[in-house]
């Protein structure tokens, strides 16, 4: 086993082959993703951007390829979920709030039942984890009394909460109204800001211009094309990307 | 004697078919009283039962192992449609006949293991657990995917999903359901009156024997201790599901 080096990707895949019955759905897709890097992943519907996400922490098999995390293979037969899943955060588009906690046990559940960790102290981490997306006041809230994008941001203090190395978030922002979207693009913001290796599957042109360090356009369960934000959405060499940048921008 | 109880003897002269027998015969209120404490044994240990077969089997049914789900299915059909005392008289003489007998303490009469009360009870669980696995079941399936998915990329096992997440919200879907299904499993106690366990009815119904005069009043009170007993039992479960009402769901 070679042991993974903060020089090499955090997250390597490396053609990765997905299909679910008949139906293709990736057909050998790679990306290599640093250590503190942002990528999005835009494109059209059902071009398995979140099937690739969810492959990267295990949601998802494969048939083919590779994907690691830190130099451990994902895909394996002797995979330590557990490993896996305390190194990589999942946020979804529907949030998934647990409805019966409320935000501040949510956001306690795993670090309590998983790490089996002090009570009072991820307690603690935990209200830090709520001012940090803003919502300090809302601690014994339930997700039914918070508005969607308060409930998103809890569902990012959630996976938080575990201290993963890497983010996937799947199209976070897709079920919000537009004032809302706002609030968890900050959010995320501010973790990039901090360091942290975020995968973003998203819609939001504007902020993956801002904050991406690389996009790659996904079409068909390939990647059509990528680059530095610049170039890609300046210089889109492919007709694909072009016609659907056309389209959304 | 008091006056309360020369009320009811002298009511049983004037009127022969109002004897309330047990209310001023000591003998006879012992009876009741047993068969009533009987009854709500009986209620008891087929509701905890019962209950934990529910869940079992709703888990069982979620399992990889295709064995598994179909044992519950097979016993789901079994018990759902055949008639509750059937299956009684067939656990007491069918199975009873195969179960270990210990000698007792004078050395030669053979016990049972398994008393009458004991196939009873596990008749009757057995019976509106098959019930209780379906309303489970259907409790389960309410909880969305993806929230199970958000607990397990959170590195719970599937267990922790379970415990923590799926269950508790499958509940709150499942009492109502479970609610009636409990209703039914205490009134359906009073079959096993078919295999001589003492409950209510069957204690009522050796007064009504000894005392025919007491016939009316003994049923009289057996709908009033039923109507009772569901009340009681109703108004738990009522009193529980709004406890564990969640603020803003499912409103
Ligand atoms: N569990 C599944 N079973 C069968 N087919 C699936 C499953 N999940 C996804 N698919 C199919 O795989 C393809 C890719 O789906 P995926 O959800 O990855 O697309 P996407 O790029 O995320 O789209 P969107 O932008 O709409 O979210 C789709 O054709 C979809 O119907
Ligand atoms: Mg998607």
């Amino acid at each position: 086993m070679s042991t993974w080096t903060e020089d090499q990707p955090i997250v390597s895949i490396k053609n990765v082959r997905k299909a679910f019955g008949t139906l293709e759905v990736l057909k050998g897709v790679s990306m290599d993703i640093m250590k503190g890097e942002v990528v999005c992943i835009i494109g059209p519907s059902g071009s398995g951007k979140s099937t690739l996400i969810r492959c990267v922490n295990a949601l998802n098999d494969i048939q083919g390829g590779s994907i690691t995390v830190e130099g451990q293979e994902v895909h394996t037969e002797n995979l330590d979920k557990l490993a896996l899943r305390k190194k990589v955060g999942m946020v979804f588009q529907q949030y998934n709030l647990f409805p019966h906690k409320t935000a501040l046990e949510n956001i306690m559940m795993a670090p309590v039942k998983v790490l089996r960790e002090d009570k009072a102290d991820v307690k603690e981490r935990a209200r830090e984890l709520l001012k940090k997306v803003r919502l300090y006041d809302k601690e014994d809230s339930y997700p039914g009394e918070l508005s969607g994008g308060q409930q998103q941001r809890v569902a990012i203090a959630r996976s938080l909460a575990m201290r993963p190395d890497v983010m996937l978030f799947d199209e976070v922002t897709a079920a919000l109204d537009p004032e809302t979207v706002k609030e968890v693009l900050v959010t995320i913001k501010d973790l990039a800001a901090d360091g942290m290796t975020c995968i973003l599957v998203t819609h939001e042109m504007g902020f993956a211009r801002e904050l991406a360090d690389h996009i790659y356009f996904t079409d068909r369960g390939v990647i059509v094309e990528h680059g530095p934000p610049d170039t890609f959405f300046d210089n889109a060499k492919d007709p694909r990307t072009k016609e659907f940048l056309d389209q959304i921008l | 004697m008091n006056g309360f109880e020369e009320f009811f003897v002298r009511l049983a002269e004037d009127s022969p078919r109002w004897n309330f027998v047990w209310l001023y015969d000591e003998r006879q209120a012992e009876r009741i009283l047993s068969g009533l404490w009987m009854t709500v044994k009986l209620s008891i240990a087929c509701v905890i039962l019962s209950v934990i077969i529910g869940i079992a089997g709703a888990w069982m049914q979620g399992a990889k192992n295709r064995v598994a789900r179909a044992i519950v299915q097979g016993y789901i059909q079994f018990f759902r449609n055949t008639p509750p005392l059937v299956q009684l008289l067939f656990f007491y003489f069918a199975l009873g006949q195969f179960t270990p007998v210990v000698t007792g303490p004078d050395g030669w009469t053979q016990i049972p293991v398994i008393s009458n009360v004991g196939w009873a009870i596990i008749s009757l669980s057995f019976f509106a657990g098959a019930f209780n696995v379906e309303i489970f079941r259907a409790g389960i399936e309410s909880v969305p995917y993806s929230t199970r998915e958000a607990a397990e990329s959170l590195g719970m096992t599937r267990t922790q999903t379970y415990t923590n997440v799926v269950f508790p919200l499958a509940l709150r879907v499942s009492i109502p359901a479970l609610s009636n299904n409990l209703i039914n499993l205490v009134k359906t106690t009073t079959q096993a009156f078919a295999i001589a366990v003492p409950e209510l009815l069957y204690e009522s119904v050796s007064v009504w024997n000894d005392f025919p005069s007491a016939q009316n009043p003994t049923m009289l009170l057996l709908f009033v201790v039923y109507i009772s007993l569901v009340g009681v039992l109703a108004f738990g479960m009522t009193s529980w599901e709004r406890k564990l009402r969640i603020p803003g769901y499912g409103e």
